[in-house]
């Protein structure tokens, strides 16, 4: 194994490299506009096979790709934020079509106003679009689940499009060591992708057909058996890759959740932080611990309440607003998967972040602490708190 | 048919691909005509124009005429108005 | 040239599809499909083709077809070309495929000119068929940058301040010329042989080409279903729709017509234009339309003879 010095975009760039990817089409947005420059590199030098198309805008990329897609071509793209908003209509095609795209993602606040640094906003906006959604902590994780995301896309039992996500600039530009794998343990975990069908010349088929009211139900609910197979595959293609790498991948990942009487549950870059006052506060006695969801959609709903077992008191945090509803997005979900336990810890809501607003050591600090007030009085002060933003 | 009779999701292929290439003749738009052509083979020249303007697909090619094929022609006219030997006539769909 | 005998009788585009009867798509795609080399891939964008072919379960198609959405016809036909080359690359695949994409005006002078913009700019091996029946017909007819002036449309209505769509139509061909591109032309079904060859023109050129073919729409257009072919030939006759074609830097026109026949004929045959003449005969509006149809024929015969 190499470690080689990369940022969260350069990493899904390297990823993709060694995926034997066919097709790339992009267009480039702050903050993932290195992913397809270092790709344009490989490109010119080169070094890989892939056709990669500088489309005029990111719907066309969206477009390009599910057209590719569909020829039984493996293929990726990336966007951020606007982009990701402006190829909207096509997401829900390219699931509904079940091609296994694999997108990175750099997200980005959504304007107005404008904003090019890191929330979630992007990818909240579109979780209902059919997309399996990752979300990685680090540039390795970054790495590591866009070789994994070809692979499970891929799945004859899945055949759905994935999204993973990296906080932008946090961790598409912040520069890691990361543990690369020889480019043949890539080749031959993945292999080259089997389609299950495609409009290549040997059997005509129809893609796209209009249906009516008579039949367009049994398709998406197709969907949702395909989104569902998720966990199983993952966790088949999760130990296939702990096998070659020693990381162990799932839907989330626990921090001290054993006997933790206090949580904080989030997505990215944020679950190092927390991890890290965590650490902190464990050593001076607190029982606290962290939920690191990997897995956003499907949403591991079993895995979230057996992790939250004993917990009294749990801070959803959301690094996105979903105007006019009762709750986050993450809290939202988060709270409808424990309402149907006998048991369940106290719940509030934290939304921080936004617009690439930093969350500090001393917010995290702040949040456990109110976590621990709630865990022991059973008392939730606030149920939305909009943490770091000026009164 | 009823949406009882039709297919359910786990039996229909994945992401409502059509698999059989030119099924839409199972669907008879012979139907739909109000008027139907009638080729008059003694004046028919062959000359296949009827053939490349009809929408669809339904003028046969025979060896030395034309034929209509009734199960999908529409009855649109197309054919009758520009035969140059006046060979196709329109006349009213008996009911 | 072939004669209509040589043409394959083999029907790639099969019947049973719910286009209205006369329509100039049902033709059109019969035509093109006469005119493949090989394996070919269309690929369709949202529209009333799209839609009346393929209602699930049945399919008109006998060619590997994808739709999928309105305004990227361009951007998916693209990204399949470019995936076919890579997979060739890798020694995936080694056959020659064709990709025609197919898509209204709407999908093409509208909504989708960016995505045409692109493919052309970014030089793609397809051809690219614009079937012009010159307004959103599939939504129930309304105007697109392509519709005529003075026609009615659901969205440009003759109304008694404003009759018909005020502005002007589109010129597509000069969008396509400006790219750079090395093949572009305008059709018309009623001439079959001329629009025939042209496909294969197009499909034959190694990179994008793009040919305008005008589509009669008996409902849109209001005649009757039997004249959809006269109406295009009616078209060509008047020089409303002039038949010419750009190839590697040089115009040429395909069909003179020395001696035209008065624009008013081809309005007079349709309902969509029936406001120009009753209640009142706008001979104001006429006249400026015979006044562009001339002045755009002659500024095309500068072109052809310019070389």
């Amino acid at each position: 194994m190499t470690v080689v010095g990369l940022t969260g975009d350069e990493a899904i760039a390297y990823a993709v490299k060694q995926s034997k990817v066919d097709i790339v089409a992009a267009y480039p947005i702050t903050p993932q506009t290195i992913i397809v420059e270092r790709f344009s590199k490989y490109v010119a030098d080169g070094e890989v096979h892939t056709g990669y198309i500088c489309v005029e805008s990111e719907h066309s990329a969206l477009s390009a790709s599910i057209g590719a897609s569909l020829t039984g071509a493996r293929v990726f793209t990336a966007t951020a934020s606007q982009g990701l908003a402006l190829m909207h209509e096509m997401l829900y095609i390219a699931s509904g079509l079940r091609c296994p795209i694999v997108m990175g993602v750099a997200n980005r606040a959504l304007s107005a106003p404008i904003n090019i640094h890191g929330d979630h906003s992007d990818m909240m906006g579109s979780r209902d679009s059919g997309w399996v959604q990752i979300y990685a902590e680090n540039a390795q994780e970054a790495y590591d689940w866009t070789i994994m995301a070809f692979k499970l896309a891929e799945d004859k039992d899945v055949q759905l499009p994935i999204a993973v996500n990296l906080d932008g600039f946090i961790i598409s530009h912040c520069m890691e060591g990361v543990d690369v794998l020889e480019d043949e343990a890539t080749e031959k975990f993945l292999q080259s992708r089997i389609p299950q069908f495609t409009i290549g010349p040997e059997k005509p088929i129809t893609v796209g057909a209009l249906c009516f009211t008579d039949y367009y139900f049994e398709f998406k609910r197709q969907q949702v058996e395909a989104i569902q197979n998720v966990p199983v595959v993952l966790d088949r293609v999760g130990k296939e890759y702990q096998g070659i790498t020693s990381r162990n991948y799932s839907a989330l990942e626990t921090f001290r959740m054993e006997d933790a009487q206090a949580a904080i549950i989030c997505l990215g870059s944020t679950a190092g932080t927390a991890r890290e006052v965590a650490r902190k506060l464990r050593a001076e006695g607190k029982k606290v611990g962290v939920i690191k969801l990997w897995l956003y959609r499907p949403f591991p709903t079993e895995e979230i309440s057996a992790a939250l077992r004993h917990a009294k008191a749990l801070a959803v945090l959301d690094r996105a607003i979903s105007f006019g509803a009762p709750y986050g997005a993450l809290c939202s979900d988060v709270i409808s998967v424990l309402h149907t336990l006998k048991e369940s810890p106290k719940i509030f809501n934290i939304i921080y972040g936004l617009g690439g607003r930093d969350i500090q050591p001393s917010d995290i600090e702040l949040v456990f602490n109110e976590a621990l007030e709630t865990a022991k009085t059973g008392i939730v002060k606030e149920k939305t708190m909009y943490l770091g933003v000026r009164e | 048919m009823t949406s009882n009779e039709k297919p359910g999701w786990k039996s229909l292929p994945v992401g409502a691909v059509l698999p059989e290439a030119g099924s839409s003749v199972k669907y008879k738009t012979g139907d739909w005509r109000a008027f139907r052509p009638l080729v008059d083979k003694g004046k028919c020249v062959n000359c296949l124009l009827c053939w490349i303007y009809c929408p669809d697909s339904s003028i046969i090619r025979k060896e030395k005429w034309v034929e209509v094929s009734y199960e999908h022609c529409k009855g649109c006219g197309i054919c009758a108005h520009e035969c140059p030997t006046d060979a196709i006539k329109m006349v009213e769909e008996k009911k | 040239m072939v004669t209509l005998k040589e043409l394959s009788e083999k029907e790639l585009f099969a019947s049973g599809h719910r286009l209205c009867a006369g329509c100039g798509e049902g033709t059109i795609n019969r035509m093109t499909l006469k005119a493949l080399r090989g394996p070919t891939i269309i690929v369709a964008a949202t529209g009333c083709s799209e839609v009346a072919t393929t209602i699930y379960p049945y399919t008109s198609w006998q060619v590997p077809w994808v739709h999928v959405a309105f305004e990227n016809a361009a951007a998916v036909a693209s990204g399949i070309v470019e995936a076919f080359k890579a997979m060739a690359r890798r020694g995936a695949w080694n056959k020659q495929v064709d990709v025609i994409a197919m898509a209204g005006d709407g999908g093409t002078y509208d909504i989708g000119l960016q995505a045409l913009s692109g493919a052309l700019e970014r030089g793609h091996d397809f051809l690219y068929i614009c079937y012009d029946n010159e307004a959103y017909m599939n939504t129930g007819i309304q105007r697109s940058g392509a519709t005529p002036h003075g026609a009615e449309t659901t969205t440009s209505p003759a109304g008694t301040v404003i009759p018909g769509k005020p502005e002007w139509k589109k010129d597509l061909i000069g969008i396509c010329v400006a790219h750079g591109i090395e093949y572009v032309s305008t059709a018309s079904p009623a001439y079959w042989n001329d629009y025939i060859s042209k496909v294969r023109k197009g499909i034959e050129v190694n990179g994008p080409a793009v040919i305008d073919v005008l589509s009669p729409c008996p409902l849109g257009w209001r005649h009757d279903s039997a004249q959809s072919i006269e109406l295009v030939r009616l078209a060509v006759e008047t020089r409303y729709f002039p038949i010419y074609e750009f190839e590697r830097g040089k115009y040429k026109l395909n069909l003179n017509i020395s001696k035209p026949k008065p624009v008013e004929e081809f309005l007079k045959a349709q309902g969509r234009f029936s406001h120009l003449f009753k209640p009142t005969y706008r001979k104001d509006v006429i006249d400026e339309i015979q006044q562009n149809v001339d002045a755009n024929w002659n500024r095309i015969l500068k072109l052809c003879t310019q070389n």
